[in-house]
């Protein structure tokens, strides 16, 4: 790790001052992706604004509606959450399948989001769901917010403080995982809202999208055969070692399926 | 640059002046001399450097020190009884051949008694797959399994 | 009396410190002032060095010391050495190229050690390491054993312009060639046995110190044979006296062959100690481990077995090229051909057999011997041929087996071995019960009403382990003998201290000797401490591979046993005024026969230190014996492993729903052990046959799979509970009647985990690792076939 200078923020507020004036600092978040990556030299910060102990960026509020979820909550208290396992149980398994049971206690959902790996799972729930970005700018909806590999809308000097989610209908998360890292090689979250269905892939591409031809299916018929036939092309799609795009391709419509079976249940 | 890392390890109090780039794992093992706690890769994997933190299991080569500031820490030293006796977690590892080389026991042990409070009657199906954050290379797993078993028995009773 | 400790489960000595964080690892060795080394690596697969430039470098926070490979030519430091000369078909010695600890002229592989930074912390030793400015030519690169030889293929070392470390024959080629002329049928196969990481969780670390005092060092290492790596660095590479340096191996976590070696980083650190007049630390990362530490495996075979119309083998003839990396690691020459060609023969009856290796260098970390070392090669070439010969021939799996086991003893095989004793339809038999083979068929239907493909595969397997009568090995080309030692230390009280040449990392040595001479000597196993890894305390040793420990290094102990209870009778027979020759040793004492006149073991220990009543003008004071042993012989377990597989094709997934073993490692001393040592072997044999490959990219030569991210190691949820068991038909060439454990599981799953698979897909070869996506690719294209 190359040297950096640590600082705990207070507030948000606080956070926000330091990262508007030096370009290179980093927020630390849970830093499972973060310190790994400072690890191998991967990144360089200049600087690391630690929100670890803000308080009020934790925490869970949830109603029949909508699940707010606090940027700093940690995957296992979303998916050991009895309003999101009420609420969404497809969220709340989603972060139960996160990394291992280590990376779940301090990974958090605000530093997933910010980070959009490609693999990560969180995107497609909140793709899926039609969550909104609560920042401490803005409001931004999910279909603004991932922006490619890596990228998101988040501006220079904006923090996520929660995530809030509308309550569906019925809704599942499948993943096919990495053999090795057990990242998603193909993660697909179908939501049925009862006004609509939204049908997001994680892992398959350089970031989250929507699989309009599913969604359309499903909103005529929501059932596993409606998706069984319906290919997303290969060209766009990520490619290496574990699996080809073709594979990819193939393991969305099968996870697409098998989501479906799993909300129907 | 350096900073003061204080905090709470196996019940006392314990700091030491260190680097900000210096993970938690290596102010462990370095500035407080506790040796059980491992290092078997740098991507966070293999979960040889497991901990608790504040009650929950947590990869100490996967954070800084500095983010474990004031908290309440317990490693592998901490497990059994001041007399000697061990925690039925290690106990069972024992009784079952759980371990073989004994590098990677420490961080599975830690996982191993977060995984039970977790779940304190877990099937072996659950067991396997809540292992997932812990490599072992000797003992193809079926024996740590065995023992996981067998001490959630003896921690609920 | 009964022997309470061989045969019991005894639960092991070493699991107290290991699981309170008390185990001490080399790691965990702090030197009063230590500095912290971090090798600068290669980043390239073939490179011209045309100047390193350190001076920014030296000036960079606490720097202590940078040496390069000029700094190590000038101190006359010599390269590594290989321990196996191997000798050509036309009589010819291999290619050795010189393998330098640092980088001269030229970098080899990706991780090649180019300079050492030493400095104060190690963060600092690593900053520093990029300001060393490494001036590369990047020059093309190979990687692949198929391709080191063909025309205009990149010259990895001069004196090897083919790239050709060695061609190598072992068998009758014309008696081969003239039995498949006339078979009546002919199974072929082409397949990679592929590269495989070891991955020890704990990563390679070596510390290092040098005393002015006396001119002394003493060098702490991850390794599974201190006095082999002090052998070698100082007859060999340092010009050192070797009585001038101690190497001590404290507990080692996980070895699997590939912390047998002398690395380069060891001698290194040992070097610049006396430099620089402290101790230098190196510590792996695991990055680092999978560009540096030797692998294993990686051959590409074309084998074709030749039958009659009964399902009788009629010869086998095998053509392997191995892949050596850039250079050669110690032992790396006789794996593909020594421990590998001489194996082929399996637990069959083939009358004649050719085998014939092509090693070759490419741009890859050096291969040498990995858990088997050259016998799952073997074994899969074997077992994936016998099991598509009965496929193709229609013959049931087990009855085509049966049809060709080795059936009296002892037998000589084609390919050099001489088989002592085994059972091999007893455990094949045990096996068929236990898998409830008998029950597949209704259990592969209602997988196919569930959507999903079930699939059964044997692997029979027989291993040389026990390595190895010296002068065989030596007539083969080891450079080295390889005999074990012992030494057993009574101390005046009746207490013990074994000194034992034979490394334990996770083995469980100071458990199972323990029980060997607690029922030897008939004391309590509390009274005796298996002491091992240190050549400061131990007389000598060749170390702990080839499941070589309890066959070779147990003998060495109970041979000094034997000689503590000879030289105790003397005392004994003094004491009690009774001759000799009347005196029997048993239940812990020393018994005048036929009388109630007895001396306990302890009495007789105190005589031999407070010779008060002692025939001193006779015997010596003291009770304290060494033994060396040379093995008359391999020792040759054996056993019978059946795979179940589970398919789901929508995605490629495999599951293993059974995987049964049924072994014969002869007699056995600690049952709970041996059934560890079968779980471990099986899980890295199912790693190889589903999950682990080492990938190098073909054009750059970059390992592509270099950390958990993207190298799969197995973990709890990929492997099943197995289903062990055993039959015993002792060794009969030691006294304990043992044959070794250590490697069997990793010989034998490879093969019938892919039988199964292949069983299951209904395909003649699939490559490993089976991984998702190959499996899913092979339902398509059999999906395809069914359809056209």
């Amino acid at each position: 790790m190359y040297s950096f200078s640590y600082q705990k923020a207070k507030t948000v507020a606080d956070a926000a001052k330091v990262l508007a004036k030096d370009g290179d600092a980093k927020l630390l978040a849970g830093g499972q992706s973060l310190i790994a990556a400072m690890k191998l030299r991967l990144a360089h910060p200049s600087a690391v604004i630690d929100l670890g102990t803000i308080k009020e960026l934790s925490g869970i509020k949830g109603d029949s509606k909508a699940v707010a979820i606090g940027a700093m909550t940690r995957h296992a208290e979303v998916a050991s959450s009895a309003a999101v396992k009420k609420a969404i149980p497809a969220l709340a398994s989603l972060a139960g399948g996160i990394g291992d049971r280590m990376v779940r206690n301090m990974g958090t959902i605000g530093g997933s989001l910010a980070n959009n790996d490609p693999a990560a799972d969180y995107p497609a729930a909140v793709l899926a769901l039609g969550a909104t970005i609560v920042t401490n700018k803005r409001k931004i909806a999910a279909d603004e917010f991932f922006k490619g590999m890596y990228e998101t809308a988040l501006q220079k000097g904006e923090i996520i403080t929660s995530v809030s989610f509308p309550v569906p209908k019925r809704a599942a998360y499948m993943k096919f995982k990495n053999p090795a890292s057990r990242y998603a090689i193909v993660g697909v979250f179908v939501a049925d809202s009862g006004s609509g269905v939204r049908v997001a892939v994680t892992g398959a591409a350089p970031s989250v999208f929507r699989v309009a031809a599913m969604e359309k299916a499903l909103a005529a018929k929501f059932a596993p055969e409606s998706v069984a036939n319906i290919a997303v092309p290969e060209k766009g799609l990520n490619s290496d070692l574990h699996a080809k795009a073709d594979y990819r391709a193939h393991l969305v419509t099968v996870m697409a399926k098998r989501a479906v079976e799993a909300a129907m249940k | 640059m350096t900073v003061k890392v204080s905090l709470t390890v196996n019940g006392k109090p314990a700091s030491a002046e260190v680097e900000e780039r210096t993970l938690l794992v290596n102010f462990i093992r370095d500035s407080l001399r506790l040796t059980g706690t491992h290092v078997g890769c740098d991507t966070a994997q293999c979960g040889a450097c497991t901990i608790h933190m504040n009650g929950r299991a947590v990869k100490s080569c996967n954070m800084l020190a500095m983010q474990a500031e004031g908290a309440d820490l317990v490693t592998i030293e901490g497990i059994a009884k001041a007399d000697g006796t061990l925690h039925p977690m290690q106990e069972a590892f024992r009784q079952h051949h759980g371990l073989q080389c004994g590098f990677c026991t420490p961080g599975m042990v830690m996982s191993a008694i977060d995984l039970v409070k977790n779940f304190p009657d877990p099937s072996e199906e659950l067991i396997r797959e809540q292992l997932d954050g812990n490599l072992c290379r000797c003992t193809g797993y079926h024996n740590i399994v065995k023992a996981i078993k067998a001490a959630s028995q003896t921690m609920r009773s | 009396m009964a022997t309470p400790y061989i045969g019991a489960s005894i639960k092991r000595k070493e699991d107290y410190r290991f699981l309170t964080g008390a185990g001490n690892y080399t790691d965990d060795v702090a030197l009063p002032g230590q500095t912290h080394a971090h090798f600068v690596r290669s980043p390239h697969a073939h490179a011209k060095i045309k100047s390193i430039k350190k001076d920014k470098a030296l000036k960079a926070p606490g720097v202590v010391a940078i040496f390069t490979g000029d700094d190590l030519a000038g101190a006359k430091v010599n390269g590594l050495p290989c321990g196996w000369l191997i000798t050509d078909v036309n009589g010819q010695p291999m290619k050795e190229p010189p393998h330098p600890c640092l980088a001269q002229g030229k970098a080899r592989y990706v991780g090649d050690h180019v300079a050492i930074v030493i400095a104060e912390t190690y963060p600092q030793a690593r900053d520093a390491a990029e300001l060393v400015k490494v001036d590369y030519e990047e020059l093309p690169a190979v990687v692949r054993a198929a391709e080191a030889r063909k025309n205009g293929a990149p010259v990895v070392h001069d004196i090897a312009p083919d790239n050709t470390c060695y061609v190598w024959g072992l068998g009758d080629r014309a008696a081969v060639d003239k039995a498949f002329s006339g078979a009546a049928h002919v199974t072929t196969l082409e397949f990679l046995n592929n590269r495989l990481v070891p991955n020890a969780i704990e990563p390679r670390a070596a510390n290092a110190t040098y005393s002015r005092a006396d001119d002394s060092y003493t060098l702490y290492v991850a390794n599974q044979n201190p006095h082999v790596e002090r052998l070698l660095m100082t007859a060999f590479v340092l010009g050192l006296p070797e009585h001038k340096v101690r190497v001590v191996a404290p507990d080692v976590g996980g070895g699997f062959g590939s912390k047998i070696y002398l690395y380069a980083e060891d001698v290194v650190c040992t070097w610049a100690s006396k430099q620089i007049n402290r101790p230098v630390k190196w510590t792996a990362d695991r990055s680092e481990s999978f560009v540096s530490d030797a692998h294993g495996r990686d051959h590409v075979t074309r084998a074709e077995l030749a039958l009659d119309r009964e399902g009788r083998f009629l010869a086998m003839r095998v053509t392997t090229t191995a892949n050596m990396g850039a250079y050669l690691s110690t032992f790396a020459s006789c794996i593909p051909t020594i421990l590998y060609a001489t194996l082929l023969a399996g637990q069959y009856t083939t009358p004649v057999i050719y085998a014939e290796v092509t090693a070759v260098f490419t741009n890859t970390a050096p291969v040498d011997a990995y858990r088997g070392a050259g016998r799952p090669e073997a074994t899969y070439v074997v077992e994936r041929l016998v099991e598509t010969a009965a496929r193709e021939m229609k013959m049931s799996p087990a009855e085509i087996r049966r049809r060709n086991f080795i059936k009296t003893f002892p037998y000589q095989t084609p390919v050099a071995l001489l088989y002592d004793t085994g059972n091999y339809e007893a455990t094949l038999a045990e096996a068929l019960k236990i898998a409830d083979v008998a029950g597949f068929q209704g259990r592969r239907a209602d997988a196919a009403r569930r959507g999903k493909l079930r699939g059964l595969g044997y692997s029979c397997y027989i291993e040389a382990c026990g390595i190895a009568p010296s002068n065989v090995a030596g007539a083969l080309g080891a450079r080295a003998g390889l005999f074990e030692a012992g030494e057993v230390r009574v101390h005046p009280t009746g207490k013990v201290t074994v000194f034992t040449g034979s490394h334990s990392h996770g083995q469980g040595h100071e458990t199972t000797f323990g029980q060997v001479v607690a029922d030897r000597l008939g004391i309590p196993m509390e009274d005796i401490d298996i002491v091992h890894g240190d050549t400061g305390k131990i007389l000598f040793g060749m170390g702990t591979y080839g499941s070589r420990s309890i066959a070779v290094g147990g003998t060495a102990i109970v041979k000094a046993v034997d000689k503590i209870v000879a030289k105790g009778k003397k005392i004994a027979a003094h004491l009690m005024e009774a001759a000799e020759a009347d005196i029997e040793f048993k239940d812990g004492a020393f018994v005048v026969r036929g009388t109630d006149k007895k001396k306990a073991f302890a009495e007789v220990s105190l005589a031999a230190y407070v010779p008060h009543n002692y025939p001193l003008d006779k015997l010596e004071p003291g009770l304290n014996e060494n033994a060396f042993y040379d093995p008359a012989n391999f020792t040759f377990p054996a056993g019978s492993h059946i795979c179940e597989v589970e398919v789901d094709p929508d995605t490629g997934t495999v599951s293993i729903v059974n995987f049964t073993a049924v072994d014969d490692f002869g007699k056995i001393i600690n049952p709970m052990i041996v059934e560890g040592q079968v779980h471990g072997g099986l899980t890295q044999g199912i790693g190889q046959a589903l999950t682990e490959g080492c990938h190098y990219d073909k054009e750059s030569g970059q390992l592509v799979t270099g950390s958990y991210l993207d190298y799969c190691m197995p973990r709890a949820d990929d492997v099943p509970a197995f289903k062990v068991g055993t039959k015993e038909t002792p060794c009969t060439h030691n006294p304990l009647g043992v044959k070794g454990c250590g490697e069997a599981g990793a010989i034998g799953a490879p093969a019938a985990v892919m039988n199964a698979l292949t069983d299951a897909l209904g395909v003649r070869d699939i490559e490993m690792p089976a991984t998702p996506q190959r499996i899913w690719r092979a339902c398509q294209e059999s999906k395809m076939k069914k359809a056209a």
